[in-house]
């Protein structure tokens, strides 16, 4: 094969290798499995669920701020061990990815996301939340592990509580 | 608005003490509509926004006074007008933009122009064409201006009112809540660092009522006292202004290591040791001349200040029917602070807002109530702690007196 032909083939792995990844960080999270969604993250990654509205006008406030695993990981226990909120199922849909590599090894990607939300006592599913991912991908042993995850969201005004991340 | 005489038998408020509300103070739309009437267009200072939103000739939000939306803007002269966002020709909601910078606003249906104070400008075809249509002779401009509000200010806090002969803003706080007031705005510039939005499906009275409620706090807030930041012993404060209507929960960080065991016992989250792997989100870093780490003011009637450590924050209360009510959150810090300041208010900002570790917690909680009235209705809430300070302050925080003193206004102020 030509080097051009590896790059494609190259670009087409990372752009599966991360689909499968999204997929299991969705999975993760619809089980409510909050301690192996910590692990989807790098040491020194950071995690912030931002209204679109705040992104647009470069206001860093986010629903959910993490600078670190360590705080990924406390927001983790805190949702698991001590809050109180209603019992719930959620679906976290991922589509619509792309991917671009950087010189420095790093990766780029965005993605749509939508988190559709049932309360077991309100029968009807609704869209809790719909937006984008902007990440950035780095390896660490060779997986990949999100340095960045920005969940820029649409809908900017929240049915009563984010329980869970997106 | 008189009370109907074939429904009067149903706001018979139970009792002289105040220590049971019945339900329909929070599920029952003609109560709605009359604090719609009375509260919020009454005699009241409302939050509409922060000045740091509008710093330059031309700059506008829309905002809420109750339900009703209003836009605040900043004239050419730099001062702040409020008016109702409806057009005086055919009620359309003209100005649709979160925020931004306009020279006047012009209402997109048949272009009627505003000017930055809401005063009617320019009617198109006022004269008609070529001498036939058109408004006839007599009308004035400036009988179709919209409803215009009275605006005051304070420390960069711009409040209004239907009431054109309110008192001042330090008369309406008094001086204890004024003083907390001023502890938060101490005269630093605020930068805004974003909003949180949120619905809610409760009555928005429900809110005032969490933040007058210093015995939720060690009960409900797992987190606060897992992590030893809030304890049953911790030195507090339920400040009540003399009406009732305005409160300030004041508590101080104490050292956990020092609880008495047998209030331990009693708070079922307590866990010593227990620790945060990035502890600095609880950090407190002394900024405010003010012996509490805490506060939480209730501005009657749809404002809250929340000083919880160093994350700051602003809630607009937007009540939507008596079941459900809106949350408007601007978080701010101050002009000169560093980066890492910064970072660090973002950091604790974990704590609050609908995904807040404690946020989250109070409004599934006031779903709960409003869940629980819904499906089990015509019942009453029992309200009966501390009845040895039956009305307003009290320095235990297994009060709920502070919530009596409220409801003492409301009364008054709804003529029920
Ligand atoms: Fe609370």
């Amino acid at each position: 094969m030509n080097t051009a032909s590896d790059a494609r083939l190259e670009a087409l792995l990372l752009h599966a290798e991360i689909d499968a990844f999204n997929t299991d960080y969705a999975e993760k999270l619809d089980r409510q499995d909050l301690l192996a969604w910590v692990e989807c993250f790098a040491e020194d990654g950071f995690y912030v669920v931002i209204s679109r509205e705040n992104f647009e006008r470069n206001q860093p406030v986010g629903l959910i701020y993490c600078e670190g695993r360590g705080m990924i990981a406390d927001r983790a226990f805190a949702l698991l061990k001590t809050a109180m909120f209603g019992p719930r199922y959620l679906r976290h849909m991922i589509s619509n990815l792309s991917v671009a590599s950087q010189p420095d090894g790093s990766v780029q990607a965005r993605a749509n996301f939508m988190v559709i939300e049932v309360l077991t006592d309100r029968p009807e599913p609704r869209v809790l939340q719909v937006g984008e991912y902007r990440d950035v991908f780095v390896r660490v042993d060779r997986a990949l592990k999100l340095k960045e995850r920005r969940c820029i969201y649409d809908n900017l005004l929240i049915p009563t509580a984010l329980c869970i991340p997106v | 608005m008189d009370l109907p005489n074939d429904l009067s038998r149903q706001y018979v408020w139970p009792g002289e003490d105040f220590t049971r509300i019945p339900d329909w103070v929070y599920t029952d739309q003609w109560v709605y509509e009359r604090e719609v009437q009375r509260i919020f267009h009454g005699r009241t200072w409302n939050y509409v926004g922060l000045e740091a939103e509008i710093p330059n000739a031309g700059d506008f939000i829309r905002s809420n006074v109750g339900p009703t939306p209003v836009v605040v803007s900043r004239a050419e002269d730099g001062s702040i007008a409020v008016f109702e966002n409806r057009c005086t020709h055919r009620a359309a909601e003209f100005c649709r933009e979160l925020t931004g910078n306009v020279k006047a606003f012009v209402c997109p249906y048949h272009q009627w122009t505003y000017d930055l104070r809401g005063n009617l400008q320019a009617v198109p075809f006022r004269r008609g064409v070529q001498g036939q249509g058109g408004m006839g002779a007599d009308f004035k401009l400036s009988e179709h201006n919209p409803r215009q509000l009275a605006v005051t200010t304070h420390r960069g806090v711009i409040f209004a009112s239907y009431a054109h002969d309110m008192e001042s803003l330090a008369d309406y706080l008094g001086p204890d809540i004024l003083r907390e007031f001023e502890a938060t705005f101490d005269g630093r510039t605020l930068v805004i660092l974003g909003h949180y939005r949120h619905s809610l499906p409760g009555n928005w009275k429900l809110y005032h009522e969490n933040l007058k409620d210093p015995y939720h706090a060690t009960l409900l807030h797992t987190f606060l006292v897992t992590f030893g930041l809030l304890v049953a012993g911790n030195k507090s404060l339920m400040l009540a202004d003399p009406s009732g209507r305005h409160g300030v929960m004041c508590s101080a960080k104490s050292d956990a290591s020092k609880i008495a065991a047998e209030d331990k016992a009693e708070m079922r989250a307590f866990k010593e040791g227990m620790r945060l792997a990035d502890p600095r989100m609880m950090d407190f870093v002394p900024e405010f001349d003010s012996p509490w780490s805490v506060t939480m003011a209730t501005i009657w009637p749809n404002l809250i200040v929340q000083r919880e450590m160093n994350t700051l924050g602003i809630r607009q209360l937007i009540p939507t029917g008596p079941n459900e009510f809106i949350m408007k959150w601007t978080m701010f810090g101050f002009e000169g602070d560093t980066e890492d300041m910064t970072r660090h208010r973002l950091r604790q900002g974990n704590l609050m807002g609908p995904a807040g570790f404690l946020g989250l917690e109070d409004n599934e909680a006031i779903k709960f109530v409003q869940d629980g009235m819904l499906r089990v209705p015509g019942g009453e809430h029992l309200v009966k702690l501390d009845p040895g300070t039956p009305f307003g302050t009290s320095e235990t925080l297994i009060s709920e007196s502070a919530i009596r003193a409220m409801y003492r206004h409301w009364r008054e102020a709804m003529a029920l």
